[in-house]
């Protein structure tokens, strides 16, 4: 067929239009989520696959490429169940960023694992036991109404035998420990968005930057569970940095983000709790807030997950004005002018950078922020994911799979000249210190101490 | 505010890289924002500069004799011969021993997975023991259940090329039985880290498992060659190790994507950017907006799920790739540069954009930007887009790379120009 007679027909074929062409729905509307166009973009070239760091240790594990475009084709030819395998996917995200041909990766793998665990996964002890791990908030909040009794129980070893052989909770893990006085608490006993206003307009004054009575400069902030329950001196650095900025800080009412909910497919409760932080928090960027958080999970399901996921009134608005909290004030200050001849007296850190920090592009700006701060080296260890992925170490049966996957970190921890860690996510953490057993701190600790 | 720095380059490919290199060398403070940190996952990890000429002569003895005689519109023609020349020896100056081929201004025949040559500049250390000039005799092997690699038919094709060695071919069983469709990197990795493992009762490293293997099957060989998989940490010492052993050139046969040639050159030049002061962001989104004064750009936007986030620079070089990379979009309406709408020619029609020919000469792959003699986008009348954007690689249109195998060649050159240019400016 030469160029002339094939460029004919086509133009015989939309000469029925007024423009000439009309497209055609071919697939007809559906409610239901539609991820053909990400299955069609798939071709096949395998890099998710060799990105994936369980596919990299584990061989029974079939990959990224199965789990997401194939297994949709699959399933979608009529009554396929999911497979099992899908419950091994660590929800790291790294099959998202590299893959070349824009496939979403995580949204296939999230809406597969919700269909298998809520349709097809048959009830067990294992089951039981994602659930109340997948609600984390529930038992944190449960086990801080008597922190020092949980934490005496939690890391008793006859209650960890007891835990592994029941609940299949790996009894080597040490279990984080509860605050005595969670954040929340801390906050309303400190007085709240009252005293909050009150410091940051008196650190506006003694800065002359800013007006000191303004809407500008205040920030929401989402605590998330971990540093409300477990890590609360994150979140309280959190509040001294921003208010030595000048910054205003509301905490509005919030459960938790969902990130261990999607993990392990409990969707339907995920869902619950964005219902009540998209409202509340929605609320406050009404108000001119922006959305802030600490965890680097958090501010991913907040960004990305939930847009990906939800249909709520007001969930794109959320993604757009939520932000990491080192990142909005990369943007909003000058940082580099205000760390300038900063010393702080911190230990050398070996920092890691948290897989969902590296899926928002924020992998690289703690080593950044900190170079030229006296007092602190800052030492980056590397592109391997910790292999915890939240709850996903906490499970007996992927426990060696995560130590297999963390061991080139720890390696490269112990290599660097320093025994303290750094990173954003609170389970990468969690990880860090039982590979290795340094402290592990948060760059807004970091921070806190060049600020004030 | 904004996130600041004296030169802003966007995109993190070749281009990307050699631009941000040769401004951080002029001493500006240099920031790379990349939508994507795996780009050269997808790359050969072989550095060509021009293959074949424009209307297909080739493969070409000397590229760099061959480019007085390209048209004016022609990258290599805009930043001419010398600068070509400068941007390689950058290049290999930080790459140093891991790359070959600055010896010569001829350009080297590498067989490739399919056993096709391709003539390229610059080569990974590792696969300069298989050229195709050698005429020590070669055997090709390759690992059962390893796809994209088939020694026989490599070799094969490489004796009917007429290659001045004998070919032979073997398949192996890889050491370790991962499982049938495992990516090259799950191989690298075992190599690598070269764990014990029990071959036929005895316990074994995976290295020396490898060449216990192979050892069989080499003759009267001198060369052995294997799918580019032998470690992304530790090819040297792997190769080295292997080599010793069949008492043979070790060499390894570049593979399609996922590349671990690919990768290893992007962990190089990662940490030679590091190294130079360069901050990487890579990941985070695609930049997607910009405010100008007067034809001065002052900040572009990249979204990050739905925020916009500031980058500001005094100068800014665009290194977005081609209609394949996304550095030039198209529609029913036209084709464009969507960052900053910079001139892009292509012909009103779209059935003139591209060849029924799969093979064909399809007019999109010369799609992109036009630019001036220091590389700053031009308009329909000539004029800069703006004062302080320039361009560099396959957003620059006017040339055929995949035809003319001048990909890297142009990114490397053209990126060390629009960096040098950039941060002389500040």
């Amino acid at each position: 067929m030469s160029d002339t007679e094939s460029r004919d027909s086509r133009e015989v074929e939309q000469s029925d239009t007024e423009d000439g062409y009309e497209p055609r729905d071919i697939f007809g509307t559906t409610t239901e989520m539609d991820l053909r166009s990400g299955a069609d973009n798939c071709t096949k070239v395998g890099t998710c696959d060799a990105e994936c760091p369980v596919a990299e240790v584990d061989d029974d594990f079939p990959g990224p490429q199965f789990q997401g475009p194939e297994q949709w084709r699959l399933s979608s030819k009529g009554d396929v169940e999911i497979d099992d395998s899908v419950t091994k996917c660590s929800n790291c995200l790294r099959c998202d960023s590299g893959c070349p041909s824009g496939v979403p990766f995580s949204e296939m793998h999230n809406t597969a694992r919700a269909k298998y665990v809520l349709e097809d996964q048959p009830l067990s002890i294992k089951k039981i036991r994602n659930r109340i791990l997948a609600n984390y908030r529930t038992s944190a909040w449960l086990a801080s109404k008597l922190p020092r009794t949980a934490n005496f129980f939690m890391n008793n070893g006859i209650v960890r035998w007891l835990m592994e052989k029941t609940m299949k909770i790996p009894s080597e893990r040490e279990f984080p420990e509860f605050a005595t006085q969670t954040f929340r608490e801390w906050w309303a006993e400190r007085g709240g968005e009252a005293t909050s206003k009150e410091r940051a307009q008196e650190a506006r004054a003694q800065r002359g930057d800013a007006p000191v009575h303004s809407d500008e400069k205040r920030v929401a902030y989402f605590h998330g569970c971990y540093s409300n329950y477990n890590t609360t001196q994150v979140a309280k650095s959190m509040v001294r940095a921003y208010e030595s900025l000048g910054y205003e800080i509301t905490v509005p009412k919030q459960k938790c983000s969902g990130t261990p909910m999607f993990a392990n497919g409990r969707v339907d409760d995920a869902r619950r709790h964005a219902k009540v932080n998209v409202e509340h928090l929605g609320d406050a960027i009404e108000d001119g807030y922006d959305v802030i958080c600490t965890c680097s999970s958090c501010s991913l399901a907040l960004r990305q997950e939930y847009p990906d996921l939800f249909d709520l009134d007001g969930i794109d608005e959320l993604a757009a004005h939520t932000y990491d909290a080192l990142e909005y004030l990369r943007i909003h200050e000058d940082l580099e002018a205000e760390l300038e001849g900063a010393t702080v007296d911190a230990p050398d850190v070996a920092y890691h950078a948290p897989c969902h920090s590296r899926n928002q592009g924020l992998g690289r700006q703690a080593v950044e922020l900190f170079a030229d701060v006296d007092g602190v080296a800052v030492t980056d260890v590397g592109d391997s994911c910790s292999g915890i992925s939240g709850t996903y170490g906490w499970k007996a049966e992927k426990y060696e799979t995560s130590m297999a996957i963390g061991e080139e970190m720890f390696e490269h921890m112990e290599a660097v000249d320093a025994e303290t860690g750094m990173t954003e996510c609170p389970t990468c953490a969690m990880q860090m210190e039982h590979g290795t057993g340094y402290e592990i701190m948060h760059p807004i600790e970091v921070l806190e101490t060049a600020l004030t | 505010m904004a996130i600041d720095s004296d030169v802003l380059v966007i995109g993190g490919g070749i281009a990307g890289l050699s631009a941000a290199l040769s401004a951080a060398r002029e001493g500006a403070e240099v920031r790379l924002v990349t939508e994507a940190e795996t780009t050269l996952h997808h790359a050969s990890g072989l550095l060509d500069v021009l293959g074949y000429t424009p209307d297909g002569e080739g493969p070409v003895v000397d590229p760099f004799a061959t480019i007085g005689d390209l048209p004016d519109s022609h990258p290599y023609a805009i930043v001419g011969e010398r600068t070509v020349r400068d941007g390689l020896a950058m290049i290999d100056e930080v790459l140093g021993e891991t790359y070959r081929g600055e010896h010569t201004d001829a350009n080297a025949l590498v067989p490739t997975h399919g056993g096709t040559v391709k003539p390229t500049a610059r080569y990974p250390a590792s696969v300069a023991a298989g050229l195709a000039s050698d005429d020590r005799d070669v055997l090709l092997v390759d690992f059962e259940r390893l796809t994209g690699f088939d020694a026989g038919v490599a070799a094969d094709h490489l004796a009917d090329g007429g290659i001045p060695a004998e070919t032979s071919a073997a398949t192996v069983e890889f050491p370790v039985t991962v499982r049938d469709d495992a990516k090259v990197t799950r191989y690298a990795h075992l190599l690598d880290e070269n764990p014990t493992v029990t071959v036929d009762g005895r316990d074994r490293h995976v290295r020396a498992a490898l060449a216990d293997a192979i050892d069989p099957h080499t003759g009267d060989a001198k060369r052995v060659g294997l799918p580019a998989v032998l470690g992304v940490d530790h090819p040297a010492e792997i190769r080295a190790e292997l080599g010793e052993r069949l008492d043979a050139a070790v060499f390894e046969v570049p593979m399609g994507p996922p590349s671990v040639l690919g990768t290893r050159l992007e962990d190089w030049l990662y940490a030679v950017l590091d190294d130079a002061g360069v901050e990487i962001e890579a990941g985070g989104g695609p930049i997607v907006n910009f405010d100008a004064d007067d034809r001065t750009i002052s900040e572009v936007y990249m979204d990050r799920s739905g925020s916009p986030i500031p980058y500001g620079a005094e100068q800014y070089v665009l290194a977005t790739g081609d209609v394949a990379g996304g550095g030039i979009d198209s529609d029913r309406d036209g084709v464009a540069e969507p960052i900053f709408d910079c001139h892009v020619p292509h012909p009103s029609d779209r059935y003139e954009w591209f060849n029924d020919d799969a093979f064909g000469d399809h007019a999109f792959v010369t799609f992109g930007v036009v630019v001036d003699e220091t590389l700053r986008p031009i308009d329909d009348a000539d004029d800069p887009e703006f004062a302080n954007l320039r361009a560099a690689g396959a957003v620059i249109g006017g040339y055929d790379y995949p035809a003319e195998k001048s990909a890297s060649g142009v990114s490397i050159a053209t990126g060390y120009a629009a960096g040098r240019h950039a941060a002389r400016e500040v």
